[in-house]
């Protein structure tokens, strides 16, 4: 299987350092942030459709863990889980963490990753279709997920924009020379 | 001419108001119209807010109820036509007759586009939806040449509409039943082209991505080879003891290099398709069609943002299609 597709991985220390640190918070604060942007975003629950507590499973080929998400209006919450134990997922999705990233806050195009073999999909296609809609209408931006308003969702962005730029130029000139990486916008 | 752009969502709209469309096209959450796929959309909501911002930003909206309405049962056509009226759209996309018969009778002063679903190709069709209906434009089908496009614009009255990127109809559209044959559902009822809940995709081991639609296997890519959409048209098939796309490869149109020719063979209007489609789509091909457009009165050069573009293409290949025949 190709697990580590050529655009944008990680180098394997990130793995390495992550892999250890616990999984409960991580997960109690993902699943917080995430309830509370529902709750301030109720279209998007009826954006979902049929894929409201539909667990989905999100896997980046470059992190350790796999994340399972499922969505609804009470009870959103994002599981942390090892990889070979994904269990009940409906559909799984897995590209590299930054491209990953890039889907969730409207960088890439959907259609365009999985053409390039960017972005891989298992299971329930109509799943996918429906989550990965929902997100681009979120126009999600960290300080919005964060729950930031103002200035401070300002600074947000802009610090995290930053970041990822520097991020994604580092893994673009570690990248092998025969990789097909598709840098959208 | 004017740049139609899509949108599937209130967030691509905005996307596509801000990159220069002059025009954006969308639809509803339901059956009436062609790109009924789970979490795109409109609601009643939506559509007058995404009105309000097209405006204010100088684009118009144009509502495509496009599909053809269940027999005995075109309430939900007609509510699509009237909500959009109200929601202060410029214009509705319609192939459907009573659709076109409800909207023109009831709403006068809506203009109305015939859909390219309605495959009207002739200048004896295309007459009889403007003398019928008052059908101010038609979005013509994908299987004409410049040429044929030119003949065709001496004999009518109302303005053309061609499609200029995006996914490829190789079929007569509104007459393409693969879809139905592989599911049971298609674009011009359901408003679905292989619609994705018998849609699934195998990745072996090795890398191999099986697509396969209504549990027929219908395309096989290898390792790190480009992937195109799981439609049965862009399938591979054997016959007579060869295999290969027997139809049309997984291949997107770009008509950048046909632009002046169209603007001489009296094309109104250029259409982008792509509703279906994430906003990183939707910026960068409307910038790169506005560029476009705009050079043909003096703007600056716009190769480099339409050679961007095939990063978008199905099969990361494009085409000019059937605008240039060279398989005549």
């Amino acid at each position: 299987m190709q697990t580590h597709p050529s655009s944008e991985s990680l180098p394997p220390l990130v793995s390495t350092l992550i892999s250890p640190l616990p999984k409960p918070p991580m997960e109690a604060l993902l699943s917080t942030l995430t309830r509370r942007l529902v709750a301030r975003r109720p279209d998007l629950i009826r954006r979902l459709g049929d894929v409201v507590r539909v667990p989905i499973a999100i896997v980046p080929d470059d992190l350790p863990h796999a994340f399972l998400l499922s969505l609804d209006p009470d009870t959103s919450r994002v599981r942390i889980c090892d990889k070979s134990r994904i269990g009940d997922a409906s559909a799984i999705v897995r590209a590299p963490f930054l491209v990953l990233l890039g889907l969730l806050d409207g960088t890439y195009d959907g259609d365009a990753l999985f053409f390039s073999r960017d972005l891989r999909i298992e299971g329930r296609t109509e799943h996918v279709l429906a989550l990965r809609n929902t997100l681009e209408e979120a126009d999600l931006t960290p300080g919005a997920f964060f729950g930031l308003g103002g200035r401070s969702a300002d600074w947000v962005n802009a610090l995290s924009d930053r970041l990822l730029g520097q991020v994604r130029a580092y893994a673009q000139k570690s990248k092998p020379a025969a990789g097909s990486a598709r840098h959208l916008s | 001419m004017e740049l139609v752009c899509p949108a599937g969502t209130p967030a691509a709209l905005r996307a596509a108001a801000d990159a220069g469309a002059d025009a954006i096209y969308c639809g509803f959450a339901n059956e009436t119209n062609a790109r009924n796929f789970p979490g795109l959309n409109f609601t009643r909501e939506d559509l007058a807010d995404g009105v309000d911002h097209a405006h204010r930003k100088g684009s118009k909206v144009l509502v495509a109820i496009n599909t053809f309405a269940r027999a005995g049962s075109v309430g939900l056509w007609t509510e699509a036509v009237d909500t959009a009226a109200r929601c202060g759209a410029d214009a509705i996309i319609a192939a459907d007759l009573a659709v076109l018969d409800h909207a023109a009778s009831n709403h006068p002063d809506l203009r109305l586009h015939l859909s390219v679903q309605a495959a009207a190709n002739t200048p004896e069709a295309i007459r009889f939806y403007a003398e019928t209906f008052g059908v101010k434009r038609v979005v013509l089908p994908r299987v004409l040449s410049v040429p044929e496009i030119a003949a065709l614009n001496k004999e009518i009255e109302v303005e053309m509409e061609v499609f200029v990127f995006g996914g490829l109809c190789v079929m007569t559209e509104g007459r393409c039943s693969l879809s139905s044959y592989a599911t049971g559902k298609s674009p011009n009822l359901t408003g679905v082209c292989s619609p994705p809940d018998h849609v699934d995709y195998h990745e072996d081991p090795s890398g191999k991505l099986l697509a396969r639609l209504g549990g027929f296997t219908i395309d096989r890519f290898e390792a790190g080879q480009a992937a195109g959409y799981p439609t049965l048209c862009k399938g591979q098939f054997s016959a007579e003891g060869k295999t290969g796309y027997l139809f049309e490869d997984p291949v997107s149109l770009n008509a950048f290099e046909f632009l002046g020719d169209l603007a001489q063979a009296g094309v109104t209007a250029l259409k982008i398709e792509g509703r279906q489609r994430g906003k990183a789509y939707i910026a960068g091909v409307v910038s790169a069609f506005r560029k476009a457009v705009d050079s043909l009165s003096g703007g600056g050069d716009p190769k480099p943002a339409i050679a961007a573009l095939k990063a978008f293409s199905e099969g990361g290949r494009e085409t000019a299609g059937s605008y240039k025949k060279t398989w005549r």
